[in-house]
């Protein structure tokens, strides 16, 4: 009944780019909060903590879509590491702005002149992603379901 | 001269300025100190940003003090610590000391540090620090994270948003705690695992803690948030009646109605609390038992002095405390440290098992009373984990295997 903007092919979703850039991928989807510290293994992008539904999957490469980081001040330094190593994911989709997300990205754009999109969604925007699998993120934080 | 107007402070404030407007800041207002997590060493980025910053001129603009270090510069060789983490992560250290700030080296810098007072501006890093400081403390702090922390610091500036603000500071969730039988209530283990139970209810929100049939003390409140903090992305909770900004229900919710309430029970809280363990059941072996995240206090080092007097640890079985090193010289110095050390326990300063790479392989079944601790060593260490009291870790550490006093969790109300 509320498909109508969730199908692939079907029209954008608009964000707000809090760090603009293009990127696309394989959407890599929760509903639950991520701490990168303790739940993102920066050597190889894959997400490690146990209680997370998305343990044991990569998110290199991957447009993830995550509502919010969570718990340790650290994620930005996890996620820092993973984007001077590339293990980092292409691009970040959340649910309203995340701080620590757009942190990373924009000490990265300074450091290493390359960072993640980060684009925060509305809810039911954010929600909308969890039938897409895989999406493009443009500049102006349009998502387009590829 | 250097110090304001260098490259390195102009990396700070290029930081600061875009994360102010990312967080709709319309102005920066001063802060009075700081505190920083972002010398944890993480690997070369984290290492080569610091050095960015320090081998730029930049200098802090206020009193800070430093996190755990990625290392313990004295006792690192007792442990598993490779070299190769050893040299960068001590020229991370030294890049922040050269920055002008304090080697305090503990995540819970208000247990020996002078504190912000009520309603102090400052820029916190580590995420138990921080909800320490706004809820015990009444200080205000954003939740800043690793890299912000420092441009505060060198710009002496933070963005005027989010925890800064009053009007942001208002409870949003209601934890209504008169289901919690007297015995529960009055059992310290009580505090990680029911900040662990609203930290992944709550998520960001501010709770409202009331009703609780006992007085938490400072020990409690430590780990309550840090337990919040670590399961949830919690900055912030009232206690009514105890904290600063929550003299009465009123006051908490800052006159509005609370959107949510919620009312955990035993039956809840015991769940929480076997949750916090994984991968290790009770009576299972045990290879160490370690406390003290965040870093042990004083008053946590007199009362594990009086449960090991006398006793002495399983020999299949170390006993690891963490904490900072002036916690460490208070607690030498009021005699703490003898029974600790017949019992056969150890000390690490300045660090702790989940920011220095220092177990050796042959742990892989821990045992804790800290919340945090438990909540990240799965994850971080991929180690099995036990949580009981304080009082079931010295009882598993003498029995080499998980021992729980069950009573307080099966008490009827």
């Amino acid at each position: 009944m509320s498909d109508a903007p969730a199908a692939p092919g079907s029209g954008p979703l608009t964000g707000r780019a809090l760090v603009a850039g293009a990127a696309e991928g394989a959407v890599l989807y929760s509903s639950e909060p991520l701490s990168f510290w303790g739940g993102y293994d920066a050597k190889t992008g894959e997400i490690i903590d146990r209680r997370h539904p998305l343990a044991g999957r990569t998110g290199a490469g991957r447009i993830m879509a995550i509502p919010a980081t969570r718990g340790s001040s650290t994620t930005t330094a996890v996620l820092l590491e993973a984007i001077r190593r590339g293990t980092a994911p292409a691009a970040f989709l959340t649910r309203g702005p995340d701080t620590f997300l757009a942190l990373a990205a924009i000490v990265a754009a300074q450091l290493y002149n390359r960072a993640p999109p980060v684009v925060a969604l509305s809810a039911g925007d954010f929600d909308a992603l969890r039938r897409i699998p895989r999406a493009r993120v443009e500049a102006t934080g349009t998502v387009l379901a590829r | 001269m250097r110090g304001k107007d260098g490259e390195g402070a102009r990396l700070a404030m290029s930081i600061l300025a875009r994360m102010a407007d990312v967080v709709g800041a319309r102005e920066l207002l001063d802060i009075t100190s700081a505190h920083i997590d972002s010398s944890l060493y993480q690997g070369p980025a984290t290492l080569e940003f610091a050095e960015r910053l320090a081998d730029g001129g930049a200098r802090v603009q206020v009193p800070t003090t430093l996190n755990v270090s990625g290392v313990d510069e004295h006792g690192w060789r007792e442990w598993d610590v490779s070299e190769s983490w050893v040299t960068p992560a001590r020229r991370q250290m030294e890049a922040y000391e050269a920055m002008g700030c304090e080697p305090t080296w503990t995540c819970a810098p208000y247990q020996t540090q002078p504190r912000p007072g009520v309603g102090e501006q400052v820029a916190w890093g580590e995420s138990s620090a921080i909800v320490f400081a706004n809820s015990v403390l009444g200080a205000r702090t954003e939740r800043y994270p690793d890299l912000l922390d420092i441009c505060c610091a060198v710009t002496g500036r933070a963005p005027a948003a989010g925890l800064h603000l009053t009007g942001n500071r208002a409870g949003q969730v209601l934890v209504d705690l008169s289901g919690v039988p007297r015995r529960l209530a009055e059992e310290p283990a009580l505090y990680p695992v029911l900040g662990h139970w609203i930290g992944l209810r709550v998520e960001g929100r501010i709770p409202v803690l009331d009703g609780l049939r006992a007085r938490p003390g400072e020990d409690d409140l430590k780990a309550l948030g840090a337990a919040m903090a670590s399961s949830g992305a919690v900055g912030l909770f009232h206690w009514v009646g105890l904290t600063p900004e929550a003299p009465d229900l009123d006051a908490a919710f800052q006159g509005r109605e609370p959107a949510t309430r919620m009312c955990p029970g035993p039956a809840a809280l015991r769940a929480a609390r076997d949750e916090l363990g994984s991968g290790l059941s009770d009576s299972a072996g045990l290879d160490l038992v370690v406390l003290g995240s965040p870093h042990f206090s004083l008053s946590e080092f007199a009362a594990l002095a009086r449960l090991v007097d006398g006793r002495r640890r399983h020999p299949g079985v170390r006993l690891l405390i963490t904490t900072g090193r002036a916690v460490r010289e208070l607690a030498a110095r009021a005699g703490h440290l003898d029974a600790i050390e017949s019992f056969g326990g150890e000390l690490t300063v300045d660090t702790c098992i989940l920011t220095t790479p220092m177990l050796p392989e042959s742990i892989r079944r821990l045992m804790t009373n800290s919340a945090k601790y438990a909540w990240y060593t799965p994850g971080l260490l991929e180690r099995a984990v036990a949580f009981g009291s304080l009082a079931d870790c010295v009882e598993s550490a003498v029995a080499g295997r998980v021992t729980r006093d069950d009573g307080a969790w099966t008490a009827e109300p």
